[in-house]
Order: C-alpha cells, then structure tokens, then sequence
C-alpha cells in the first residue's frame, strides 16, 4: 500500500514541484517563503478551479475548450448586473455566477449527449459563439475598476485565517470535488464512461448522461471562477483569459489526468495546476525572458505525457500464480 | 506419440515441405510462448494447426510472418535456413497469410486493395492502373469471384472482403497460404465456397496451414494436422489415420469426452414472458416464456438477429412493439438501467470490448451496476462495496492479491470472472448469456457449461444464444430458432436433435 502510494502519479509530480521549489530556491531565497508560497497558490487558483472541471470532462473521453470563454462571458455578465444593481448582494452574485457557468455547460453537454457531436467541436463552437455573445452586450467597451461596486471587489481579496477567499474557493472545490469522484455514483460513472464506454452502456450507465453532468460541473466551475476573475483583477472585457483553456487542458494532462478518458483525479489536476503556476511564478523572478517561459511550460507538457506514457508501459498482467501475491 | 512421428517419415519420405518450422522457441518476459516447436507445410496440401487458446498458433503465425522473431530454431524455407527480419522478407519468400478479421481498407478499390504496395507500374514509375485492374478480374476469376475490381472496398459484403484478401494472397505469389480462423465471420453458404477455393489452392499446390477451432472444418478440408500444446508441439500426422477423439486428447493432454453437466430439469414457475416484440429492421412478432431454473437456447445462424433481440430486450436499442413481463408485471425496458432494475442481465458476446473496465479495480467493477445498493442517496458507502465484491469474487473463486487491483493487471480468465461477479451481484432474475463459451478452449468450456447449470440450479433463468449445436442440445430445456428475424420454431425433448435445428435455421 505505502509502495502504491509512493509511485503513484500524484507522489511522483509533487515530487518534481518539490524539486522545482528548491532549485528555484537556490538562485532566489525568498520564492519558497511561505508568504509567496501563498500568493502563488492565490495566482494559481483560477487555474485549479478550471483544471478540476476540465479533468472530470477529460474523464469521461471529451474535452472542454469552451472554459475560457465561458469565464469571460459570465465575468462580463456579473460585471454589467454589478454595474446596473450596485446593492446586489455578493452572495447572489456568486448563485449567478455559478448558475449562468452551469447552463452553458448544460448546453455544451446537450449538444453532446443528444446530437453526438464530437465534444471537441461542440466546444470550438461555443467557444467562439460565447466571446461573440460578450462582445455583444458589452458593444466591445470594458467595465473597468471605477464601474464596480467595492463589495464585489473585495470578495476574492477578503482573508479568512490570513488566506484570501479566492483560494478558499480553490480548496473548497478541491475537497468537494475529491469526495465527489472518489465517493459518489456520479463520480464513479464517470470513471466508468471513461475507461470503456461500451462496458459502461451494458452495466446501465447512461454515456451521454454522465458526459452532460461533467459538462455541467466544468461550466459551473467556469462560471464561479469568472466572478473571481473579473473582481480580482478588477476589469472585465472580450479578451480576458484568452487562450487560458490550453493552460487548463495543460494542468490536466501534466496532472496525469489520460486524454483518452478514464484515468485521472482530483489531486492530479490540482498538482498540474500547481506545477504550471510555479513555473510561471517563478521565471519572471529569476529574469527568465517571457518567451523561455512558453518553451519551458510546452516543455514540461511533454515530459509530463512521456512519463506517464512509460509509467503505464511498465505495468504487466498479473498471469503467474507466483505475481498474484506479490503486488 | 514417439511411434507417431516415426510413421509420418516414412510416410512423407517422398516430399519435401517447402517452409518447416524446426526447434522454434519464442520467449516474451515470463512466458514461454514457444518451445522447441516444429511445423512442416507441404506444397498441395492443407495442414490444419490444432490447439487450445494459449497454444500458440497465433505466436506461431507471427513467426512464419516476419512480425516476430524466434529466439531459438531455424526456419527452413525449401530446407533452407531463412531469417525474416521484417514482414516484407516473409511476403517476398512468398508466405502471406488471410487473418481472422481482414486487414484491408475500405476506402480503396477492389484492384487497389489486391496490389497496394506491388502495384504494376507503368512509364515514370506511375501507377499502371489499366493493367492493375485486368491482372485484378483475373486474379479474382481464377479464385471464382465475379466482383468488379474498381468497386470500392466497402460496398462489398464479408465473404467478398475474404475473396479479396485471398486475391491479394495470390497476387504476389504466395507459395505458402496461411488462414487464421477464416470461417469465424462466415455464414454457412460462404463457408462451402470457401472450402471450394482451399481446393483450388490446393491444386495450385500452395502449401496452406489451416487454423480453426471447429473439428468438422478440419475433418473436410485438412490433409495433415499438427498440434500444439502449452506452446509444444505435441505431434503431427495425416488426418485420415486420427480420430476427433484422438485430436482432443492431444490437445488436452487427457481424455475430454464433450460431456455437458447433468441437470434435474423442474423448472419452477413462470419469470419472463415476452409477447409480441419486434423491430422496424432487425426482428419481428418474438413471443416466449421461460421458467425459473430453465435454460432456453436460442439457435440460428449468425446473422439470424438473435443479439439484436437480446439488446432490445436489455434496452440497448428499442423495439417497436411488444411487452416484457416480470414475475407477473410488466416492465417498461427503456435502457440497460431499467432492464438491470427489473432483473434482467445481460452478458455480452465481445466481453473484452463490453464488459470490464480496465482501468478500475476489482471491487468498483463488480458493484458498478449495484451502485443503487451500494449507496445512500447517491454518496457510496465503501465497506458495503467491498462486503457485496467480496461475496461474489469468492463465490466464482476469483484469485488475486486484493480486491484493489486494476482488472487491466489481471488475466483474461480472471477477467472473465469479474465480469460475470458483476452481473450475479445485481440479483437479476434473468441472465442473458451471449455466446458463452465463443473461442475458448475445451477446458474453460466445459467450467463454463458447469457454471451455467448451477446458476438455473440456483434458481435464475438462463438464455443462452450459441451458434454450437453440441452446446445448444447438450445445455437447453428448450430451444427458439431465429431465421432472418423471426422465430421459426420452438423445440424441446425429442424433437431437439441436430438436424431439426439445421433445417430449421437454414429454411428447408
């Protein structure tokens, strides 16, 4: 059991985060203190967010490319109420967010289940029909800092045992989202649908059903964190986080989540988001030229898939009467 | 068996084989695929390879191919010593070989598929389409097969596919024919002319080594045998000197008479009854009963829709008309859940491709489809999961270090066991066995017969769909025969004789 636990995936990537933390803390000190730590575990929140949902859609064998622009139009969305009705509460804002997320994911899930078109091209279009529809009810103009309501700014930055609510939110969802794939018949089908959807049809499990929810959970995910988004850094436009779901997919693979479905968890997507927030912390520090930084990100990419490709090579079946005691 | 070889000598003293296979040993990490095994294929004659699963004919096959390379032995191509580095080498000493599930691409034309890769070519190295195409109605001709070669692959029906990739076996002159299960996929007329093209073969004196599991299939066409045993060889000889029974003893290693398990045939009362079910395409007006502790056969030939109708009645696909009846009430079956709900399970034919999810553990797929009981409003309580695995893997004896192990890590007979604990923890009332025993050997078969009876011992009602007729008369209370879609007759007791179901199932 210890053996398991110490070549599993997870162990193995905080690991290499462990390993990155130090060699970073050899040319700069002050990264690994636990003040920065924190502050780049706040950077990376929204990346954790999007990566959990991203890793459940992963599960069941699509992909999720409309995350990004899901994020930018609900951020434009609460942004504009914001604007329009000031006294709203943040807690309505949030039910909003979350609510507005959730029923594009519906929709991405709708055209997946019942029309059977293939997740990467429903979500390419929604991607695009998403930031088109911000552009739409904003004419293009931005809702900048003066525009927001203080309340609704300082909800991400408010702090709660000295960490601020934005990555509360992320350990919030991480915790919820360990117990609902590792505990819940959702969570449970959704491995199932990965790993063979065919065997999943016959045990009675619904394929496209389980696709729908996992779609619906990456858009609620999506939703929530354009709230956190816009009120953080204080603006909301078309382009925000553009290009952010390449990132989102990236956290997952490097988290050892299997693009082929099936394979992957809460902690790996979480560890993956990690890894790629450290990065990009950490290379501005040391004077790394913003163009190495996407060298070495797409670097590490690759490495992540490699190892994992080998991990999973090695395994052998258990055939010899001699082996079955052995694991 | 020593005495065996001596007689084949002398018997075979006046030819020589034109590929022989001598001391081959394969080995792969932990198994000893091959050991020391010896084959020999005469031109003009047909050798049929004779072994359980795991023999290793398919190890065999890849050798001759070029795709694996011995470890130990030599191949002797006209009693020379031959290496094939790579499957070229073995297509160029003139060995190709017709695989179970043809190797060919759709999307190309009838000529494109018999010359891809030694196409005629014509000035500047083009492709000389004209003269492709009449070598093509040529090559097709002498095998008997009217098709048109500039028809795109996947207009043509299965049989015409095999004729195609026999034509590309001749097309690059083949000396050495090897037929890997070639009648799996075919229906009973295509099976008599593909015995018709082995003749010919035969005649043009290619040496064919002939792969089956179906003795009735060897008895008609083979010459010569060889059996393997565990990756040995076992022994060789001519077929018209062996008996099936002597075959199955070399194959087994001891005396396997077909004997099914005896049963105390008192079905109780009355569990399913289906009226009426049909389907706008795949079958029509299917009306049955089945009792308690009963197993009903469903024979017929492949194609006849027998799965088709099992996957209505499971949900998978829906019928047009008709009722399900449970234990006096009708269920309304809309998806495999709702089948699973009313009792009715069904294990498939692909259980590779349909039944365990691999990259799961043991425990979550035995309770994957009891989820419902496993769980308190949707939240799974892990120690009842385990308590129901527990139960059901010891119940079939499955063996492995711990009920955590992923089933991709365990082996396909183990495989096989997580996939029916599965279905026997939902309770059903109802069990739908989909070719139970297809391409297992006589072994497993025989635990498999004996596990089916004590499921109807214990009570379930068993369908069987099987294309075996000793399994069909040996295990059934009663047999439905399906023809194109429809029932065509409904059997039991004396009228259960082989050739009632033939005649029956193929309409005379």
């Amino acid at each position: 059991m210890l053996q398991r636990l110490i070549t599993s995936r997870e162990a193995l990537l905080l690991g290499a985060i462990a390993v990155l933390l130090a060699l970073i803390a050899t040319r700069f000190p002050g990264y690994v203190a636990p003040s920065n730590l924190a502050d780049v575990f706040n950077d990376t929140s929204p990346l954790i967010l999007l990566a959990i949902g991203q890793m459940i859609v992963i599960l069941t064998k699509c992909i999720d490319l409309s995350v990004a622009a899901n994020l930018a139009l609900t951020g434009m969305v609460v942004s504009m109420i914001n604007v329009a009705l000031p006294g709203l509460p943040v807690a309505v804002i949030l039910v909003v967010a979350v609510t507005l997320g959730a029923v594009m994911g519906m929709f991405n899930g709708i055209l997946v289940w019942k029309l059977d078109i293939p997740p990467i091209v429903v979500t390419l279009g929604t991607m695009t029909i998403f930031r088109g529809i911000i552009f739409l009810i904003s004419d293009g103009k931005w809702v900048n800092s003066h525009e927001m309501s203080p309340s609704f700014k300082a909800f991400p930055r408010a702090e709660f045992l000295g960490l601020p609510m934005l990555s509360w939110t992320a350990i919030l969802a991480v915790i919820l989202f360990t117990v609902v794939m590792s505990r819940t018949t959702l969570g449970r089908a959704a491995y199932a649908v990965g790993g063979n959807p065919h065997a999943a049809t016959y045990t009675g499990i619904d394929v496209g059903r389980t696709q729908f929810w996992a779609f619906t959970i990456s858009g609620a995910l999506a939703g929530l964190t354009g709230y956190l988004w816009v009120s953080r850094y204080a603006v909301a436009y078309v382009d925000i986080a553009g290009g952010f779901e390449l990132d989102v997919v990236a956290a997952c693979v490097i988290g050892g989540i299997s693009i082929a479905g099936g394979i992957g968890s809460v902690g790996g997507a979480l560890l993956g988001a990690l890894f790629l927030g450290v990065i990009k912390n950490a290379l501005p520090v040391i004077n790394v030229s913003p163009f190495w930084q996407l060298a070495i990100s797409g670097g590490a990419i690759i490495i992540a898939v490699a190892v994992n490709a080998r991990a999973s090579q090695t395994k052998g079946r258990i055939i010899l009467k001699s082996a079955e005691h052995a694991t | 068996m020593l005495m065996q070889a001596e007689t084949d000598t002398r018997a075979d003293a006046a030819q020589d084989p034109v590929l022989a296979l001598d001391g081959i040993t394969k080995t792969f990490p932990g198994v000893k695929a091959l050991d020391r095994v010896s084959l020999r294929l005469f031109p003009g004659q047909v050798t049929a390879l004779i072994g359980e699963n795991g023999a290793g004919k398919s190890t065999v096959v890849k050798t001759l191919t070029g795709i694996y390379q011995p470890d130990g032995g030599d191949i002797l191509v006209d009693g020379t010593a031959t290496r094939f580095p790579t499957a070229q080498d073995a297509a160029d000493a003139g060995i190709t070989a017709i695989h179970q599930e043809t190797v060919l691409f759709d999307e190309l034309s009838v000529a494109e598929n018999i010359f891809l890769g030694h196409a005629p070519r014509g000035r500047f190295g083009l492709i000389d389409w004209a003269t492709m195409e009449a070598k093509a109605v040529e090559i097709l001709r002498g095998i008997g097969a009217e098709i048109d070669p500039a028809h795109k692959l996947r207009d043509l029906g299965i049989a015409n596919k095999h004729l195609v990739a026999i034509a590309r076996a001749l097309s690059i002159d083949a000396r050495v024919v090897i037929m890997d299960e070639p009648t799996a996929a075919l229906s009973h007329k295509e099976i008599h002319e593909l015995y018709e093209l082995v003749e010919k073969l035969k005649a043009q004196g290619k040496a064919i080594l002939f792969i089956s599991h179906k003795f009735d299939e060897i008895f008609r066409i083979a010459d010569r045998y060889t059996v393997f045993r565990d990756g040995q060889y076992i022994g060789d000889g001519k077929i018209a000197d062996v008996t099936e029974a002597d075959l199955v003893k070399m194959m087994v290693g001891r005396d396997v008479s077909q004997i099914f398990p005896t049963r105390d045939a008192t079905p109780g009362d009355e569990v399913l009854r289906v009226e009426g079910m049909s389907h706008p395409t795949e079958f029509a007006d299917i009306g049955f009963t089945l009792k308690r502790g009963e197993i009903l056969g469903f024979y017929g030939l492949v194609g006849a829709g027998r799965s088709e109708f099992m996957q209505a009645l499971f949900g998978i696909t829906a019928p047009s008309a008709g009722t399900v009846t449970i234990d006096g009430a009708v269920e309304s079956i809309r998806s495999p859940a709702d089948a699973v709900d009313a009792g009715i399970v069904y294990v498939p034919e692909d259980r590779g491709k349909q039944g365990a999810i691999t990259a799961l553990p043991i425990f979550q797929n035995v309770t994957l489809p009891s989820l419902g009981r496993t769980s308190k409003k949707s939240f799974i309580r892990l120690a009842e999961e385990f308590r129901l695995a527990r139960e059901y893997t010891e119940r079939l004896d499955l063996r492995a270090a711990s009920l955590d192990t992923d089933v991709g890590n365990l082996s396909g007979g183990n495989q096989q066991k997580v996939v029916i604990a599965k279905w026997l923890a939902t309770q059903p009332k109802v069990i739908i066995l989909d070719e139970p025993t297809k391409g297992i050997d006589i072994g497993s078969k025989a635990a498999v017969h004996e596990f089916m009876a004590e499921l109807a011992a214990a009570g379930l009602a068993v369908i069987m769909v099987s294309s075996e007729i000793p399994e069909v008369l040996g295990m059934s209370d009663r047999v439905i025969v399906m023809r194109e879609g429809r029932m065509v007759a409904e059997l039991a007791g004396g009228e259960l004789t082989p050739e009632t179901l033939v005649r029956h199932a193929a309409g005379i």
